[in-house]
């Protein structure tokens, strides 16, 4: 049972920071982004390629894989993403529904469609076991390191947001863009400096995850749910709400494929609806922000 | 959006022009009427893009005329698509006993549906919509003992349309049939976004809040108007169903609402012909695409979708304005 939470929580780790970059684009900029997921296919396939084909090792793909989707990120936000910050949110659904299956097709012919293997490094495959019986608590050795990764890269998200100068002046410019361009912030570039972090947020959980989740072209599309639904449900005004509903979310969906796996995804969608109906601006909303 | 500006529009004959008939629609729908039997080879085709047609038209009464955003229509063409296949496969294989059950049930769904896109933003909507249709299809593919599972449903034998006409390979009856469907549902929804009630729903789509404050009960007209899209989906599905003698789990994916919403999109929304001929214009060129790349054409839908999203709708599909100055487009940027 607690292995079961363990790898509830370290897949629900592995989902925040897929999801974090939507969150910050999604409930800060208002931008609906349904392409989220394609820039972590992205830093997913730069991993698995890198280290079939050259030989990279593990550790320096994954700066790597973040580097590359953030600067994808960045490319395409000043070029496609800016002209569509004022627009209706059905034509920015559109606009980034047409990229992904862009980005499906193209990796497709690229790479082709079947799905990519991935060998780990010796250390990280292992497994420890502590306890007995039904509190045994089996950890493998890769999940202890995403769960690693994700709690050291959320405490240094929270600090930036809150404690930093590129933080508040990001909330400010969130908060009202036409005050905080007055005030001397720079909005333009603080849009393209969050967006391009968050897609490469999003490119190093696909690049950690290629493992887990399985790497093949229909990854942006099969995931894209799962992280609309961590933003949907988090609320999307701090990085608290995305991080628990997480976490709710990867070890609902963990314990409800392992106790019924009759039922599957099942669990998981019905919670979202009951709590989006409950309360449609998400469990964690922050007094007094804008909706 | 491609509203009419009602604020020139202050009296009832104005109103009433909008919903009456003209001489080209009726001889469009005459033409549309005996295409299956003109290009008969074609029949196929024709039958399809009647199918999306009237889906288009369904998910336009809530995304056009009322305002409401989802991406998962798809999961009310699925039920109706089940349904006429159960229905007609257990209990009765009369073609329009099948649809008016299908229409019901579906109807039926979507009232219960209609509560959860009452509250919260756009996002919410999305979420809670493509969640239903996630849901079903889940469910299709789990209770397998009913639905065949992954397999799909299959051996659906429908009976004669009418008692008299059979359904044959070339599917002449088949597009004949759905068209004939279209253009009732097609006189329906007139009739029905036409009316005060309609207005209404136009007004709550302009602005919400101004709507409830003149008085427009704003929860229920939406859960009337979300209902009767459903209902008219459920056709679309349960048509598919019995022509092709299929439902599959294909029927709840997701691909089918967002190319449902794109069609809509590239026809122009809140209009209803934009469906149709958005599932038109989809029809062919997913056709012609995919039998010149059958594996890579979502690439070129995409193409398409990005491109029309940045040049935007209104001027790619009237090609005599890329050239001027496009002053309204300048004033949006700067709001």
């Amino acid at each position: 049972m607690l292995t079961i939470l363990f790898d509830g929580i370290a897949y629900g780790m592995l989902l925040f920071i897929l999801a974090v970059g939507l969150a910050v684009t999604m409930g800060l900029m208002n931008f609906v982004n349904l392409a989220h997921g394609a820039f972590a296919m992205v830093g997913g396939y730069v991993t698995v390629l890198l280290m079939q084909r050259l030989d990279v090792p593990f550790l320096l793909c994954l700066p790597i894989a973040f580097v590359t989707s953030a600067l994808l990120g960045a490319v395409l936000e000043r070029t496609l993403y800016r002209p569509l910050y004022n627009r209706p949110h059905l034509d920015q659904v559109m606009f980034s529904i047409g990229l992904t299956f862009m980005a499906v097709a193209a990796v497709d012919y690229f790479v082709g469609s079947t799905q990519q293997i991935m060998q780990l490094p010796e250390w990280l495959k292992g497994r420890t076991e502590i306890g007995e019986g039904a509190w045994m608590l089996g950890m493998g050795h890769y999940r202890l390191f995403i769960i690693a990764v994700c709690a050291a890269l959320t405490i240094a998200l929270q600090h930036i947001l809150t404690k930093t100068r590129f933080g508040s002046r990001l909330r400010a410019s969130v908060d009202d863009q036409r005050v905080a361009a007055g005030l001397g912030i720079n909005v333009n570039v603080v849009f393209l400096a969050t967006f391009a972090v968050g897609s490469g947020l999003a490119g190093l959980g696909g690049a950690l995850g290629a493992d887990v989740l399985g790497m093949d072209p229909t990854f942006p599309l099969k995931f894209m749910i799962y992280f609309l639904i961590v933003v949907a449900v988090g609320g999307t005004s701090s990085i608290t709400g995305p991080l628990l509903a997480a976490l709710l979310l990867g070890i609902a969906d963990v314990a409800g494929k392992y106790y019924i796996p009759k039922l599957g995804a099942f669990i998981v969608y019905s919670l979202m609806i009951i709590i989006l109906v409950w309360r449609p601006q998400g469990l964690f909303v922050r007094k007094g922000g804008k909706a | 959006m491609n509203t009419p500006d009602f604020s020139s529009m202050n009296n009832t004959n104005i109103l009433m022009r909008a919903g009456r008939w003209r001489w080209w629609e009726l001889l469009l729908w005459a033409v549309a009427l005996s295409l299956p039997w003109v290009m008969n080879t074609h029949a196929l085709i024709i039958n399809e893009i009647a199918i999306v047609a009237l889906f288009a038209l369904s998910l336009d009464i809530i995304l056009g005329y009322t305002g409401i955003v989802s991406l998962g229509h798809a999961a009310f063409f699925g039920m109706g698509a089940y349904t006429a296949a159960l229905f007609s496969k257990h209990i009765n294989p009369d073609p329009l006993f099948g649809l008016a059950v299908a229409m019901v049930v579906s109807t039926v769904l979507g009232a219960i549906c209609s509560v959860t896109v009452q509250r919260g933003t756009d996002l919410t909507r999305l979420m809670v919509t493509m969640g239903v249709g996630l849901i079903l299809m889940e469910l299709a593919n789990k209770l397998d003992w009913l639905t065949g599972g992954a397999d799909g449903l299959q051996g659906v034998m429908m009976g004669p349309l009418l008692g008299r006409f059979e359904f044959d390979l070339y599917g002449s009856t088949a597009a004949t049939y759905s068209i004939v469907v279209l253009f009732i549902m097609f006189v329906l929804a007139r009739r029905f976004v036409n009316s005060p009630f309609g207005s209404t729903l136009k007004a709550i789509h302009d602005n919400r809040l101004r709507a409830m404050a003149i008085g427009i009960p704003v929860a229920s007209r939406i859960a009337v108007a979300y209902t009767v899209a459903a209902g008219a989906a459920g056709m679309a599905g349960a048509l598919l169903a019995q022509t092709t003698g299929f439902a599959s789990l294909d029927v709840f994916e997701f691909h089918r609402s967002a190319d449902l919403v794109l069609l809509l999109v590239i026809g122009g929304v809140g209009w209803l012909y934009g469906g149709v001929i958005g599932a038109i214009v989809f029809k062919v060129l997913q056709d012609a695409i995919s039998s010149i790349t059958p594996q890579y054409w979502t690439f070129w839908i995409g193409l398409f979708l990005v491109v029309l999203m940045l040049v935007g709708r209104e001027r790619v599909v009237r090609p005599w304005t890329w050239f001027g100055t496009s002053s309204s487009k300048k004033k949006e940027g700067a709001a």
